[in-house]
């Protein structure tokens, strides 16, 4: 089937709504025609991005508070929002955790979380989507990933491999959906300035929230598949990806 | 909770004149949630927003800054009446982008649109239209303001009225504003009817400023290099918004940014002589009328991102000061005016105004009846600071006061002749915060 999507998206569900990456996204895209529903575990920080969404000037704003760990609760959860919705333009999964890397190493159960919330869940919440996208006919998953899932490194290799589990996972769901109409936008950002990563010391590679979300909705735009965002990222990690393993595995990483 | 950070080098906050350097550990604030801490460093804290502030009002030496610029979202809006309800982090820039297509304009704005509602209201600021309208805290009828203790306070003029009193020019010192009310301004029309008038001599600047009293907006630019018979001359600029209703949506975001630190040097008397004599050229006859977009009328300096760094790594000192009507305030002015001359450390900006006599609620408020002159000049070590002196000497010698968010210099018994309400306030101050400025200032000595 041609795609026919429209720009902007006006019937948008964001996963992770708390977000600072999803936030930029969200307010790039009021429109008086914009309906939102939005999900995220804590019912305050939701009440205040639901709140500037709709003095900004949205439609309509809708919410729902859950814990996206929970895979139990999806499939109702989803339905409650795609019926509020009447149908899905764009999905944005925007949740995930950093993880203390450290604290991976000596337990697995840390681990398990890690992977549990940025690979799982979003599993979880794509099988659901995907199917509900390709009976419409249309609508674009687009799926916060990371530059992290494209080589592991030592430093946060468990968050990495969740970024690589959920970026293969998108590329064969993209090429299931190819002929359906949906969208599947895998989504790789580098350094951004969020409360994600309010720990670390910011330098010259890191990126507005602001920033990356025009590239996102860029890409969104143009139907791409997979975008680095900023773009500079792709040309970094086409080099990451090509140092030989070992050479890799001697460098502080 | 935000995980707490170690600053690397150079100092990660700096304030707008880039003197003095102090490091601090920054944690930024996201959620109105975040504070209070819920482990509380032991040392001072001090919330801070886009760093405007010239001095040291924003800056802490040790300690830990709670950058609010992450609490920026909208809480409400009545379309009906203007009132804005935002969290402190939000920027005067951001309003202006959001209520200007909806016909709303911001009550007071200052000459740079960079700067947040809680650093706004924490200087209680003041702008072109201050002999109408008053200062920045004269239109937030309420904010919410939480100490380091975890309570909360909505303040108003009646309700918790002694934190509203001192929370208003009361230098991030009283507890971080969370969110605040601010009451916009209807307008039909992004221009601004303006009229540039040359004069020369502090007489006709008030006689001016006298003539223009029913419009909503005055200030003038006075040319410090000069003297002789071109001492103290200068262009008044006057203007209203336009009645004329007319497309409300936004022109170009301003591109042009100055990446490097330029060698101080560059900064010496004769460039800032051409730049000056550049600008005064510009304005052929006595008088110029034209219909401006607000931006380059309010925010000149704004399309140049870090024009302060023009200064080089020294950085750059501000003195304001307002000087009363009684006993004297054009020989004051004239003092202060030869005073700079005199120094050779020629102003880049020299800015004038008549301040009215609109009271503001803010206990520690800066404005107050009388002319208030702002000038720039860099650090150059001894000789900025002999002058930043002798204008502070000038300043209490004809009862004035001087601007702590543009100081880096005042001495402590300036201070404290200036603010005497200065000890009353300290009772309002959080017992977790301080800034560099305030343990400056309240200094023995
Ligand atoms: C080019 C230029 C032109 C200017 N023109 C004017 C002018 O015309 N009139 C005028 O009055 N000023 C003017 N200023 C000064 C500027 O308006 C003030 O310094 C303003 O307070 C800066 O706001 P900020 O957000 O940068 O705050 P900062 O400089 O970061 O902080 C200022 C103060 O606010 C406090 N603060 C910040 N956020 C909070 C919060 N959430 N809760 C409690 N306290 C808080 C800080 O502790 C500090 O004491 C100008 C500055 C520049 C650079
Ligand atoms: N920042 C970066 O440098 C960077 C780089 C590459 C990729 N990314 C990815 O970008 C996405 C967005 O992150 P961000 O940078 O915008 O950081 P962020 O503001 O911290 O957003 C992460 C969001 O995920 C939510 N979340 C975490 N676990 C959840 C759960 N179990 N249920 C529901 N919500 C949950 C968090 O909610 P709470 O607020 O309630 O905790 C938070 O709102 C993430 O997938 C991240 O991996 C970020």
């Amino acid at each position: 089937m041609a795609s026919r999507s429209v720009y902007p998206p006006n019937r948008i569900l964001v996963l992770g709504a708390t977000s600072a990456i999803a936030m930029a996204v969200m307010r790039q895209l009021v429109t008086p025609a914009a309906h939102f529903f939005l999900v995220a575990r804590s019912k305050e920080k939701l009440t205040a991005v639901a709140q500037d969404l709709l003095v900004r000037g949205a439609l309509r704003v809708d919410m729902i508070v859950a814990d996206l760990d929970d895979t139990q609760a999806h499939s109702q959860m989803l339905s409650v929002a795609t019926s509020q919705l009447g149908a899905v333009d764009l999905a944005l999964l925007a949740h995930g955790v950093l993880g203390d890397q450290a604290a991976a190493e000596r337990d697995y159960f840390i681990a398990e979380q890690i992977l549990g919330t940025n690979l799982l869940s979003a599993v979880s919440l794509l099988t659901w989507l995907a199917n509900y996208c390709v009976s419409q006919g249309q609508g674009t998953l687009a799926v916060i990933s990371s530059v992290a899932g494209d080589r592991g490194r030592k430093s946060n290799y468990v968050y990495g491999a969740s970024k690589a589990g959920l970026n293969a996972f998108l590329s064969g769901l993209r090429n299931r959906c190819d002929r359906s109409g949906v969208q599947v936008l895998t989504i790789k950002p580098g350094f951004v300035a969020t409360p994600m990563t309010a720990h670390v010391a910011k330098n010259r590679l890191f990126a507005t929230p602001e920033r990356v979300a025009r590239g996102i909705l860029s890409a969104v735009r143009k139907r791409k598949d997979v975008v680095y965002v900023p773009w500079f990222w792709r040309p970094i990690m086409s080099i990451i990806k090509v140092v030989p393993e070992p050479i890799f595995k001697g460098r502080d990483l | 909770m935000p995980v707490k950070t170690t600053s690397p080098a150079p100092p990660a906050f700096e304030s707008w004149g880039r003197y003095p350097k102090h490091r601090a550990d920054i944690v930024p604030l996201y959620w109105t949630s975040d504070f209070p801490l819920h482990a509380p460093s032991s040392s001072a804290m001090l919330p801070v927003g886009m760093g405007r502030s010239y001095g040291d009002s924003c800056l802490l030496d040790g300690g830990t800054l709670l950058d609010a610029r992450g609490l920026d979202r909208f809480i409400a809006f009545d379309s009906a009446t203007g009132l804005l309800r935002a969290e402190a982090g939000v920027t005067l820039a951001e309003i202006l982008d959001f209520a200007v297509p909806r016909g709303w304009f911001l009550p007071v704005t200052p000459g740079t649109k960079f700067v947040t509602v809680g650093g706004a209201i924490a200087n209680d600021i003041h702008g072109k239209n201050h002999h109408v309208a008053g200062t920045f805290g004269c239109h937030v009828p309420r904010f919410e303001l939480v100490r380091s203790n975890g309570q909360k306070y909505e303040c108003t003029a009646t309700q918790n009225q002694s934190l509203y009193e001192a929370t208003i020019g009361g230098l991030g010192l009283t507890g971080l504003i969370t969110w605040a009310e601010v009451q916009l301004r209807p307008i039909v029309s992004r221009k601004i009817k303006y009229e540039g008038i040359k004069f020369v001599g502090i007489d006709e600047f008030v006689a001016l400023s006298r003539a223009a009293q029913h419009l909503e907006y005055t200030v003038a630019w006075i040319d410090c290099v000069s003297t002789g018979k071109n001492f103290a001359r200068g262009i008044f600029m006057q203007g209203d918004h336009s009645e004329q209703p007319e497309d409300l949506k936004p022109s170009g975001k301003p591109k042009l940014t100055l990446p490097v630190d330029l060698p101080a040097f560059l900064m010496n008397k004769a460039s800032i002589g051409a730049f000056n004599a550049l600008y005064y050229a510009k304005q052929y006859s006595k008088r110029k009328n034209a219909l401006v977009d607000f931006e380059p009328f309010f925010y000149p300096l704004d399309s140049v991102h870090h024009w302060n760094r023009a200064y080089g790594k020294q950085g750059l000192l501000q003195f304001q000061c307002v000087l009363p009507w009684e006993p004297d305030f054009q020989q004051g002015i004239i003092q202060v005016l030869k005073a700079i001359t005199a120094s050779g450390l020629a102003s880049f900006l020299a800015v004038i105004k008549v301040f009215g006599d609109v009271r503001s609620p803010g206990m520690m408020s800066f404005p107050a009846p009388g002319i208030t002159l702002a000038l720039d000049f860099p650090v150059r070590g001894e000789r900025s600071f002999d002058l930043t002196e002798k204008l502070g000497n000038i300043t209490a010698e004809f009862g004035g006061k001087m601007y702590p968010a543009k100081d880096a210099r005042m001495a402590p018994r300036h201070f404290q002749q200036f603010y005497p309400q200065w000890q009353e306030f300290a009772r309002y101050i959080d017992p977790a915060f301080s800034s560099a400025f305030w343990q400056r200032v309240t200094a023995l000595g």
